[in-house]
């Protein structure tokens, strides 16, 4: 694997466009935007105070930064570098910013979460919407980018709007039966929106796109609960990873549990293949396992020479005990991704220093990136059917 | 007094006799009797003894004695011992010498019984030891297991305290737990609660905050945009109004329309693969329940016909309605109903098998039907081994036949021609010999049929002339002839007596000539020139009789001979044309040759 120069950036604020031409990269207050081909620089823009946060528009068009200390975002124009925009939140503050799916619109949370406001960079309106909920993820857009849910907390209840992207308008509000709403996510065809409580109660719900209560799936109660949800691409599956390091999967039919997956310490099941690293210069420690379904270790930057060889199992994992008595302790699954035909599901559990998993849109190869390892892993595709 | 033994001794010799008697007596006792015996032994047999007896019987007090000695004996049963004749008391030796011999035999039979008392005795002695020493062992026992018993009971009942102790606790911890539950619950409670309170609060201040800040109107809460942008997908945006409002909903309602359309689309055509697959498992649960029937016995064949036939006849039923009632409740229970049904047919069936499997394994089984695996595999390679040799067999012979159809090389051929012949020269050579053989007969036939012929034609002359001669005498002499008849008489005789040998022979040579000619003999050419003038005689007299049937059957015969042997063989056939022109010949004279 080759790699390129090593660029500065601040923050960890690099993001490719999603047309995957351009790299825009932040250093302090300034915005780089390369070619992604030849990594010249596209455009140079200054910020006016440190950027905290940056993105791309749908369309690639735009590139979103916040400023959250100051209350600015700052959107700058590829076509148009001369373009500018400046949104100005003043003593609301900032919290938070994003795109909308359509790429013209602009939501910014405000400091306590106040009030959501979108901005239109199309047109004169602006439009708020009151008692957003602060949660781990609060908002969500719908894959065709035609519905917004965002949790509300109203009357010391929580409350889900629905509204259409196009003219923000709401289609739906309805309350949910939840003790502390701490998530939601629609499914990737958009009909179905699940709802999770926080890690005091397991608890998912399944709501329909008009706002009807589908099924609720609990796993059990008193300890903690979930940590984590994905939908399979294909919206059969929602795989839900929880605090006693087991992932739950449901179908979409029934929306009960069709089975479930541990991850135990000794892996002895035959089917598994462990791969561990070893390293031939002389850097203890360096079998960094994070061990999944048929998902190898990672790897090293340039240096250090490494190469896989396969275990024999069975194999006991080091894992590092956490501290039980902290609030959010880390165990349990944390994170999950499905690759793109469903058929394979990656997760993390316990304390590994993986920080994310994609998979390649292909389907046969998972990307895992840690804080100073990144580790490609081919998957063994059978025929395709 | 009664147990002293005395001896009764004749009166004669009473004094000498008796003490060497008594000595030897007394002497013989003890050897008699060495052994030790009990407190119980009535017979003291000691030095003593001798005493006493010489004590009891004296030469004074014999009479005495014996009087003693009487009342003594009769006392016990027997007969008196003496008489009392003249005053003094006589001994009838008789009744003394009979109640010595009593109680000599009593003191036997009571020598027994002691001796068996004693054994007896003996035996329970040691017996009662034996008991006794058993009786301390088991004692000891006793004692043993009843210590330990002791113990165990110590040990159960630590253990039961043990057990009491740990469901105390046990129910101590669980008593804490729903202790612990509880008061988490209660908490919890608490917990929702003043959280409640607290984000009552909490929205209190943003609703402040809020007006707070809304009322401010910072100028600088704004956008500043150069100038306003297009929409991605190029269209104006809209106003909200009530229509869009509807077209929302609208849009969101045809979304999850479709949603659960193609949903239900996918679910349809899984369903319908499963009916299929449902169906087609019947099918096959049918036919295997239905090719074993055979194999079950009583009454279930019947029952498991009636299911299958019934089945069968739902299976038909089913699939003719099937378009019908596609969805319908009924046809799915039905259809699940008899998918079931047949399952536990196939499983009963299979759980029967594996019995039986057992039972053979186990060798019980007794069935004509069923038999042993190994019986079968050994059947099974058998008939292998028998099919292969089969095959083999028809290989080479068609290899065989290919050889023989197909064309092969000159040589083969040449050999394979020659092997046939060889076959057929083989036959003709027995038929050759066959021939000779009886051409040879014919040979001798002819030649004695010949002999014969000469010899009747020379009769035949000779009788002719003497006929002659004795007509020429007749009519020579008419008169009354007594002498010349002799020699002529006795010449007619003699030629008439030649003349009935030679009709006899004539009688018999037909007959032998019939056979000779029936036997196809061929006569030498040899033969024939010597015989002409008399072949013609023999023609002559051959037309006595009819012959034509032989002569016919002759050139048939003689031209079955020319068939069989054709013209590969060379002399032979030569020698046999001869012959049978000479038998030609010989008819020659009369019938033309054919």
């Amino acid at each position: 694997m080759n790699f390129s120069e090593v660029f500065r950036h601040t923050n960890q604020l690099c993001r490719v466009s999603p047309d995957g031409k351009c790299l825009a990269t932040c250093v302090q207050y300034r915005l780089v935007v390369r070619n992604i081909n030849t990594l010249q620089i596209l455009h140079l823009y200054t910020c006016l105070d440190q950027i905290a946060h940056v993105e791309w528009s749908s369309d690639s068009q735009f590139i979103l930064c916040a400023m959250y200390k100051r209350g600015l975002v700052q959107v700058w124009s590829l076509e148009q570098p001369d373009w500018h925009c400046k949104i100005d939140e003043g003593s609301a503050g900032l919290v938070s910013s994003r795109w909308s799916p359509d790429g013209r619109h602009v939501l910014n949370t405000t400091e306590f979460h106040l009030r959501v406001t979108v901005w239109s960079l199309c047109s004169k309106s602006v439009s708020y919407i009151k008692y957003p909920k602060a949660c781990q993820k609060g908002l969500d857009f719908s894959r065709d980018g035609r519905y917004m849910a965002l949790a509300e907390r109203r009357d010391c209840k929580d409350h889900i709007s629905v509204f259409v992207c196009e003219d923000w308008q709401l289609l739906r509000h309805f309350e949910t039966d939840t003790q502390d709403l701490s998530g939601v996510e629609w499914s990737p065809n958009g009909c179905v929106l699940a709802v999770w409580d926080s890690c005091l109660e397991y608890k998912v719900l399944l709501y329909s796109l008009d706002g009807r209560l589908l099924s609720t799936y609990s796993a059990y109660g008193w300890s903690l609960g979930i940590k984590s949800i994905a939908w399979s691409p294909s919206s059969q599956f929602l795989a839900i990873g929880s605090y006693d390091e087991k992932v739950r999967i449901l179908n979409h039919i029934t929306w009960k549990k069709l089975t479930e997956f541990e991850h135990p310490v000794s892996i002895s099941d035959s089917r598994a293949v462990v791969y561990r690293e070893m390293e031939r210069r002389a850097v203890a420690g360096s079998d960094d396992l994070s061990i999944h379904h048929q998902i190898p270790a990672g790897t090293s930057l340039f240096s250090t020479q490494s190469k896989y060889e396969i275990c024999e199992l069975p194999i006991y994992v080091p894992i590092v005990k956490p501290d039980p008595d902290r609030a959010n302790p880390k165990i349990g699954v944390s994170t999950m991704a499905f690759s793109s035909d469903s058929r394979y599901l990656a997760t993390k559990n316990g304390s590994f220093q993986v920080l994310s998993l994609s998979w390649h849109c292909g389907g046969d190869s998972l990307i895992l990136l840690s804080k100073e390892h990144l580790c490609l892993c081919y998957v063994e595709a059978e025929a395709p059917k | 007094m009664g147990d002293r033994w005395m001896t009764a001794m004749p009166e004669s010799s009473l004094e000498n006799q008796d003490i060497s008697c008594n000595s030897s007596q007394f002497t013989i006792y003890p050897s008699m009797y060495p052994t030790q015996f009990a407190v119980h032994s009535s017979i003291p047999f000691s030095k003593n003894s001798y005493s006493i007896l010489s004590a009891f019987c004296s030469e004074e007090n014999i009479s005495q004695c014996i009087s003693y000695i009487n009342q003594e004996v009769s006392s016990l049963g027997f007969p008196a011992i003496c008489t009392e004749c003249s005053g003094q008391p006589e001994l009838n030796m008789v009744s003394v010498l009979n109640t010595v011999y009593e109680l000599l035999q009593l003191h036997r039979r009571s020598q027994r019984t002691l001796e068996n008392l004693e054994t007896e005795q003996f035996k329970y002695s040691s017996n009662l030891e034996h008991l006794q020493l058993s009786n301390s062992k088991l004692k000891d026992q006793l004692e043993h297991s009843k210590r330990e018993n002791t113990g165990l009971f110590e040990r159960e009942r630590q253990l039961q305290m043990k057990i009491k102790s740990l469901q105390n606790s046990l129910k101590n911890e669980k008593e804490e737990v729903q202790k612990l539950q509880n008061i988490i619950s209660s908490r919890a409670t608490q917990y929702n609660h003043d959280m409640k309170r607290k984000e009552r609060e909490y929205t209190k201040l943003k609703e402040r905050l809020n007006q707070l800040l809304i009322d401010k109107k910072d100028k600088k809460l704004a956008i500043e945009v150069l100038n306003y942008v297009g929409r991605s997908d190029g269209k104006r945006s809209l106003w909200k109004t009530g229509k869009t409002e509807a077209r929302n909903e609208e849009e969101m309602y045809q979304t999850l329309l479709k949603n659960y359309e193609s949903r239900q689309k996918d679910l349809m055509v899984e369903n319908a693969e499963l009916k299929k697959v449902l169906q087609q498992m019947k099918k096959e649960m049918v036919s295997i329940l239905s090719s074993r029937k055979h194999s079950l016995k009583g009454e279930t064949i019947e029952e498991s016909l009636e299911q299958t036939a019934s089945d069968n006849e739902e299976d038909v039923c089913d699939s003719s309605r099937e378009t019908l009632e596609l969805s319908c409740e009924h046809a799915r229970e039905q259809l699940t109903n008899s998918i079931r049904q047949q399952w536990r047919l196939l499983k009963d069936h299979m759980e029967k098998l594996n019995s039986q499997a057992s039972l053979v394994q186990n060798g019980k089984w007794v069935d004509n039907d069923v038999i042993p695996r190994k019986a079968h595999e050994e059947e099974m390679d058998k008939l292998k081994l028998e099919i292969q040799q089969c095959k083999d067999f028809i290989q080479t012979q068609q290899q065989l036949w290919q050889q023989l159809s197909s064309p092969c090389d000159d040589e083969t051929a040449a050999l394979l021609n020659d092997c046939y012949m060889l076959e057929e020269k083989e036959r003709l050579k027995e038929e050759w010999r066959l021939f000779d053989e009886q051409r040879r007969n014919f040979e001798k036939e002819r030649k004695n049929f010949t002999e014969a012929a000469i010899r009747l034609g020379r009769e035949r002359k000779a009788f002719e002339e003497d006929r002659a001669t004795w007509l020429k005498h007749q009519f020579l002499n008419m008169t009354p002839f007594i002498d010349r008849k002799k020699p002529q008489t006795s010449y007619s005789h003699s030629a008439l007596s030649k003349s009935p040998e030679s009709e006899m022979k004539i009688v018999s040579t037909p007959g032998q000539l019939k056979k000779s000619l029936s036997h196809t003999s061929f006569s030498t050419p040899k033969a024939t020139p010597v015989k002409m003038p008399s072949t013609t005689d023999l023609h002559r007299t051959l037309r006595l009789i009819p012959e034509h049937r032989s002569f016919k059957t002759q050139p048939k015969m003689g031209n079955l001979q020319d068939s069989i042997l054709s013209s590969d063989i060379s002399d032979k056939t030569r020698v046999l044309k001869a012959g049978n022109c000479s038998i030609y010949t010989l008819s020659d004279a009369e019938n033309s040759p054919k």
